[in-house]
């Protein structure tokens, strides 16, 4: 357990032999080793659960399993053998996966599976799972809570990386805490709490529950009309998409991750292409053909704070003040002409350093050598501080730490209470249900259904976020009429 | 797990160039030896050549005028993020532009005929610049492939135009019409008598206002921004708004405009007409200019003087010790463009763990990355 950049990916990676130790010493079943490389460490008797799942998506589970492990230059002894060894494991274990599918036929908790197997093929005793629940639905999670007690039952030894308390407390039996690359305590789970762990992990109390007042919404302020959205592929990811944000509002749209919301966002903020429909912004309708939408949108009043800061919110190359503009360099207030007016621009980056609390405060490091939350922190603070309409936020928190989480949802909703509409996409359910005045659940690019944050369960919304919605229709609000899914 | 340092500034713009230049001087001194010539001798008269009196100094600026050009031209594609190949056969067709206006107005004065074949000549390279832009921005054909293609159509073309268009009929070899002696870029040598019979003319000062303007560009106005965007991250230049297909298509032609200065420095500075194949590789020259000036007008002048340097001073090296040919002038050269270009990572590593060993902490951290031997 600990907050982004405490170092438990580094220790585990240590263990697993990615790296090498500086200095110290790793013992396994009392005998001191040096590992210096994952085959090492697998003979060792040490497995890893990556968190961006190593499967050649291509090849079926059972070749996957194999993969790097054959016996042979021939392959076939080894699939046999394999295939015996995996029925056996599926078996003890109770961790089903057909041998024969295609890894990218299989959902995403059964991928998992397959690395988990992977690792028990190899003969590990230890396994590491790295934030393995990032990208399970609710249903999925247990799914994998229920196999990791088979194992622990089994004599196996789990060591679960996660920054989710809920988790630590529903699984674990004993918790170690870093924080900034020390561990700071090792407690026994059943005698502690939630509130202590985040305690020790931010190293000063924390609140865990947002604050927040009853919504006041105002007029409809951002209005999406059957939207459609292609991937790159020509793929409809986005298929007819209705809902509507009102003035001090936060929408919240839940799903397990890849069902559509990371295209409807980027149309919306005219990053993509829209197929067909419309979205209307304060009363007007946005024209976001062509590739530089995402300038007409924001002139219209449109902040975006991406999903995936690294890849379109920031350019990591450059210094943190080139950043403190992106998206609004063509702004008369960073020059009048062509040129472009750098002490403005460093000015503004100044001020935004300071109202967000940026660390390191220097405008001019490069961004990269920011940390994750304070990535995040320069991204908001841009979009936030142009005094937007409409905010629309992809995963306000993925890989955020704790001290910075809490921050950033209390700007979030203070933005809502001055009266700004607020389009909320995330994975992180907790995250949407504490933060959402309404929740709208996506899934296989349709708007499932719709939930009210304060008496939907979270077994409600795990099973739309599955696809299946028990409920009667939606209660209108301006959301197409969509039934369950197949 | 110990990351690498990255060198601190000074050690990554004009330690490591050094280091390679070093090396690529070392390799070429043994090429040298084994043709049974000695090397420190060699390098003496390069040095003498490039430098040592007016007439050498003057073809060194001559020729490094047109790198400067052509190196600019590949590293403003560069900052968005586009390798233009294509230098040559900009600046080729560029000369069209030049020749035009050039005859059009040598009755006139150069005052005169210079600014507006500058703009001819931009014009023209810039189309050639432009067309494989808009193929990637529109079509999506890689401005790699297409620019080289399009070198080959520029030769092509050039051969066309001056034999069949170009031409006067009174002339027997494949070149147009001289430029009287009113319409030509002035020499250097008619103010500055120093530079004897050097061919280097006023084009440099063009060159050196198009290095100060590149950096304005590249760096403080709002089209150098969204430039430099799109370099970077794509993605992020398309979430700023940014037109990228507009971007690659203004940029391409800004590149191409910059390459077309060669036209004016060689069809109305040199040649004081068109000739074939003028441009003799410095389009390709201006790939490891731009690289090894790591894409900064500074940079970029440096190295554009050291291969001036480079090809003055290894004219007059097979001139003096003739065992050394021409085949062996190229050779070095070659290698001065390996080991700066192409391989310039070289001595990176080692020389990141050698800056490590600098101050106490980072020197424990170096130790321990060589003891345990791996590191990522």
């Amino acid at each position: 357990m600990g907050e982004n950049g405490a170092g438990k990916s580094t220790l585990m990676s240590i263990l697993y032999g990615f790296y090498t130790a500086d200095s110290g010493t790793i013992r396994v079943n009392g005998t001191q080793h040096a590992i210096t490389d994952s085959r090492h460490a697998l003979a060792l008797g040490i497995g890893m659960v990556h968190q961006h799942f190593m499967l050649v998506d291509n090849f079926t589970v059972l070749e996957n399993v194999v993969l790097g492990a054959e016996d042979s230059g021939l392959l076939k002894p080894s699939l046999d053998r394999a295939r015996q060894e995996l029925d056996r494991l599926e078996h003890e274990y109770d961790l089903e996966v057909d041998p024969d599918a295609t890894i990218e036929d299989i959902s995403v908790g059964q991928q998992q599976r397959v690395e988990i197997l992977k690792a028990l093929y190899r003969g590990a005793e230890t396994l590491i799972l790295d934030e393995p629940t990032g990208v399970l639905t609710p249903k999925e999670a247990d799914d994998l809570f229920r196999v990791l007690r088979t194992l622990r039952e089994q004599g196996k030894t789990v060591i679960l990386i996660t920054h989710k308390l809920r988790e630590i407390m529903a699984i674990t039996d004993s918790v170690s805490v870093m924080r900034q690359g020390e561990m700071v305590a090792t407690l026994e789970t059943a005698k502690t709490n939630p509130e202590e762990i985040a305690e020790l992990m931010v190293g000063r109390r924390v609140l865990l529950r947002v604050e927040k007042g009853p919504a006041n919404p105002g007029k409809t302020l951002l209005e999406v009309q059957d939207l459609v959205v292609t991937d790159d592929m020509g793929v409809a990811r986005v298929k007819g998409v209705s809902f509507s944000v009102r003035s001090g509002e936060i929408i919240g749209i839940a799903g397990v991750s890849g069902n559509g919301q990371s295209e409807l966002l980027e149309s919306i903020s005219g990053m993509r292409d829209q197929k067909a429909g419309v979205v209307i912004l304060n009363g007007q309708p946005l024209s976001l053909e062509g590739d530089d939408g995402a300038a007409r949108a924001r002139a219209a009043g449109l902040a975006h704070v991406p999903e995936d800061r690294q890849r379109m919110g920031l350019v990591t190359t450059f210094a943190e003040w080139e950043n403190a503009i992106l998206g609004y360099q063509d702004s008369p207030e960073y020059g009048a002409g062509a040129l472009l007016d750098i002490a403005a621009a460093k000015q503004a980056a100044t001020h935004h350093i300071e109202l967000f609390d940026v660390r390191p405060a220097n405008i001019n490091l490069k961004t990269s050598l920011f940390s994750g939350g304070n990535q995040q922190k320069i991204v908001l603070a841009r979009e936030m501080e142009r005094d937007p309409d409409v905010l629309v936020i992809g995963q306000p928190t993925r890989g955020v730490d704790i001290g910075a989480i809490e921050f950033i949802h209390k700007e979030i909703i203070k933005m809502r209470d001055e009266g700004k509409a607020i389009l909320l996409v995330s994975v992180e359910l907790d995250e949407i249900r504490s933060l959402a005045d309404r929740i709208l659940v996506m899934f296989d690019g349709v708007i499932v259904g719709e939930a009210d944050p304060a008496t939907a369960t979270e077994g409600e919304l795990g099973l739309m976020m599955a696809g299946i919605n028990n409920k009667t229709a939606p209660r209108g609000l301006g959301i197409a009429e969509q039934g369950p899914l197949p | 797990m110990s990351a690498r340092r990255p060198l601190p500034r000074w050690a990554d713009v004009a330690l490591l160039p050094a280091l390679n230049l070093l090396l690529a001087f070392l390799v070429s001194g043994m090429v040298v030896l084994l043709v049974g010539e000695n090397p420190l001798h060699a390098i003496q008269v390069i040095i003498y050549g490039a430098f040592g009196y007016g007439d050498g100094f003057g073809y060194t600026l001559y020729y490094a005028t047109n790198f400067v050009f052509t190196g600019l031209a590949v590293a403003v594609a560069a900052h968005a993020g586009l390798f233009n190949i294509g230098g040559d056969g900009q600046a080729y067709v560029a000369g069209l532009g030049a020749i035009v206006v050039a005859l059009a107005l040598d009755q006139t004065h150069w005052l005169l005929a210079m600014p507006a074949a500058v703009i001819a000549a931009a014009a023209v390279g810039g189309l050639w610049g432009f067309i494989p832009g808009w193929l990637q921005a529109k079509r999506g054909s890689h401005v790699v492939i297409t620019t080289i293609m399009f070198n080959f159509i520029a030769a092509a073309l050039m051969v066309y135009m001056v034999n069949r268009v170009l031409k006067p009929a009174t002339t027997m070899a494949p070149e147009s019409a001289t430029i009287a002696v009113a319409g030509r870029v002035p020499q250097l040598r008619q103010f500055i008598s120093f530079f004897g019979y050097s061919p280097v003319n006023l084009s440099i000062v063009i060159a050196i206002l198009a290095l100060i303007g590149v950096y304005i560009l590249v760096w403080h106005t709002k089209f150098g921004y969204a430039m430099r965007v799109l370099g970077a991250n794509p993605t992020a230049s398309r979430y700023a708004g940014i037109s990228n297909s507009k971007m690659i298509m203004i940029t391409m032609t800004i590149s191409g405009a910059l390459a077309g200065m060669v036209a004016i420095n060689e069809v109305m500075g040199v040649q004081n007409r068109l000739v074939l194949d003028y441009v003799a590789g410095a389009g390709f020259v201006g790939i490891a200019v731009a690289l090894m000036g790591r894409n900064h007008p500074i940079g970029i002048a440096l190295a554009a003087l050291l291969f001036g340097a480079l090809y003055q001073g290894g004219q007059e090296l097979q001139f003096v010790i003739p065992g050394i040919t021409r085949e062996m002038i190229v050779v070095i050269q070659a290698l001065v463009i390996l080991f700066t270009g192409a391989m310039e990572g070289l001595f990176r590593p080692s020389l990141e763990r050698a800056f490590m060993l600098f101050t106490p902490e980072q020197k424990a951290e170096a130790i321990a990355v060589s003891t345990t031997g791996s590191e990522s």
